[in-house]
């Protein structure tokens, strides 16, 4: 990463970082500037912890959308080997949007899907800013299905504003691509397990996200609709974004608390995009973890354990 | 440009106010304009007998047209929504429940239950559009799991008529949950060969045809309905450019490929009638 992209509530620990580095280049040898830029150093990263440890939700959504957090093609380079990517649903085209293949985990044959945004302008259009249309969502399922009949595990990252809202997608049936995805995927004999990585942007997050275990990074959202989305419907203001945010309560710790996921991984401090390889790191772990434990459940107990896990999500008094 | 301004009302315009119509007594077609006669029109089931235009009706009156006259037996009428994540906009979701509440209908935007159409057993969901925009939250999410969890048990088809502006947002990740919910629920009954007929009406949009609506056996419309994921607003604000005459409107699925037929409201049960008696069989 060239350019490093600062979001506002950071700015105090950037202008001091960057105070250091003026610093380290002026002490040459001198030792009690030495010392100075030690004590700094300190100072940044306790400040740095301070400013994480209280994010504001609408904070924590900004971080999620970070252009420099690891997307999906990211985190298969660094967790899995030997990736071979499939392409197309045979039957329309093949949606950039989505990124699926074959690979090994920890030597173990499995079949991982995401969606997948772009860093740069040329390719956040290829990608179609990570919103998929129909046939992203049926290709998605084809590669499902095919590791159910080969015996391999599904492991999913999710990363999506939503689902692509254009012409196109609603001819091509998009309500009822994600519909089936959620249907199927309720029913899929092999282990599914599900990581939001950034953005769990409503149907379209949820169209590749049914699993046996659902995990979410520690500044990752997740909700119903954007809170810019929200804020344009409820506030008839598209840019109450932040009240929207803090309404919705998106966060890893909101949806833990409402027995949605069942864990958050820990990103490194400053975020999973200050350190690709860390993030790839305590994924990989808390990935191969849930995995070992869902291989040893036979295929009936697994699909009735995810009907009754997802059955159970609802709050009302009756 | 004019001249100059016309200080007072032009004449004529206050003679609306003279012809006084006593209210409920006569209603105009949204569509083509014809006065109805309010009666008759409830009578056509809120279908103008001038042009066909379907206006919505009531879930009390969707029961009652298509279910044997006195089959309905109503399940879970009174599971009510909770505010369980504080939501707060102009409004608080707690406030918003309370005001649905006094209307004194239905207790949220769905009513379920059991019934016979001309003597087939179903189980029935019918979403009450007056509750919220027929949003579905958990208490509806959970109320159609039931329905199909009792059809199920009872080896029955499920039908679904759905008219919902889609997920509850006050209620963020768990209205979205719902979608996974219920159509988890309808993958068991596809597995155990019962039929699901999905009757999509105006409206049916966002989380709610992206779930359970667009999964029927049989994707039932009526004439003229709106039926998308993504509202009409979003898309044109998304891409920027005008949409096509006709564009989600039932006719427009239809010639998609994604219902299966469209059928006048004055017309359903017969036919819902006979394609369950097609598809299903009783156990013996």
């Amino acid at each position: 990463m060239a350019t490093q992209i600062y979001m506002d509530f950071e700015k105090p620990v950037i202008e001091l970082e960057q105070k250091i580095q003026e610093l380290l280049a002026l002490s040459g040898d001198n030792v009690d500037l030495k010392n100075e830029v030690a004590k700094l150093e300190k100072k940044a990263e306790e400040m740095r912890r301070d400013i994480f440890a209280n994010l504001t939700r609408w904070q924590t959504a900004q971080i999620a959308r970070h252009i420099n957090r690891p997307f999906t093609m990211d985190y298969i380079n660094l967790i899995f080997t030997e990736f071979v990517e499939l392409h197309g649903d045979r039957n329309f085209g093949d949606d950039h949007a989505i990124v699926g293949g074959l690979a090994r985990l920890d030597n173990e044959p499995v079949m991982v899907i995401g969606h997948q945004k772009g860093r740069d302008t040329k390719e956040k259009v290829y990608r179609n800013f990570g919103m998929p249309n129909p046939e992203g969502y049926r290709k998605a399922l084809r590669l499902m299905e095919m590791a159910e009949r080969f015996r391999l595990p599904i492991i999913t990252f999710v990363d999506t504003p939503g689902a692509f809202p254009g012409i196109g997608a609603e001819e091509r049936g998009q309500a009822e691509a994600i519909a089936r995805n959620l249907r199927e995927m309720s029913r899929l004999t092999v282990p599914i397990i599900v990581v939001i990585t950034g953005e769990g942007g409503s149907g379209g997050a949820l169209a590749i996200a049914v699993g046996d275990r659902i995990l979410m990074l520690q500044y990752s959202v997740y909700a119903v609709i954007s809170p810019e989305g929200c804020a344009a419907i409820l506030w008839s203001d598209g840019t109450k974004g932040e009240q929207a945010a803090e309404a919705l309560k998106p966060t890893a710790q909101d949806i833990k608390a409402l027995e949605v996921i069942d864990e958050i991984v820990p990103e490194p401090t400053g975020g999973a995009h200050r350190d690709h390889k860390a993030m790839a790191v305590n994924l990989h772990k808390a990935i191969s973890r849930n995995l070992k434990e869902l291989r040893k459940l036979p295929a009936e107990e697994l699909i009735e354990a995810r009907y009754q896990k997802f059955r159970k999500m609802s709050r009302f008094v009756e | 440009m004019a001249w100059f301004k016309r200080e007072k009302a032009p004449l004529g315009q206050g003679e609306e106010k003279k012809v006084k119509v006593p209210e409920g007594l006569w209603s105009k077609c949204p569509s083509c304009g014809e006065t109805i006669y309010c009666k008759d029109l409830e009578k056509n089931l809120n279908v103008c007998p001038k042009c066909g235009h379907h206006s919505r009706i009531s879930a009390r009156k969707r029961l009652a047209v298509l279910l044997d006259e006195g089959s309905f037996v109503e399940h879970d009428a009174d599971i009510v929504s909770v505010d369980f994540l504080e939501f707060k906009d102009s409004k608080s979701y707690q406030d918003r429940i309370d005001v649905a509440l006094a209307k004194g209908g239905s207790k949220d935007a769905v009513i379920c239950g059991a019934g016979t159409i001309e003597g087939t057993p179903v189980q029935m969901a019918v979403f009450d559009f007056s509750f919220m925009g027929g949003s579905m939250g958990s208490v509806v999410g959970e109320k159609i799991t039931r329905a199909i969890e009792r059809g199920l048990e009872q080896r029955t088809p499920v039908i679904v008529v759905s008219a919902s502006g889609g997920a509850r947002m006050q209620e963020s990740i768990l209205s979205l949950m719902q979608m996974a919910k219920t159509s988890a629920a309808l993958a068991k009954l596809k597995e155990m060969g019962l039929p699901f007929v999905s009757i999509l009406t105006d409206p049916t949009t966002g989380g709610v045809t992206a779930s359970f609506a667009m999964l029927g056996d049989i994707n039932m419309a009526e004439p003229k309905a709106l039926i998308g994921f993504a509202g009409p607003r979003v898309i044109e604000q998304t891409i920027r450019q005008k949409l096509p005459e006709g564009f989600q409107r039932a006719e427009y699925l239809l010639d998609h490929g994604m219902v299966d037929v469209i059928i006048d409201r004055r017309e359903m049960r017969q036919t819902l009638s006979s394609i369950l008696k097609m598809l299903y069989r009783p156990a013996a």
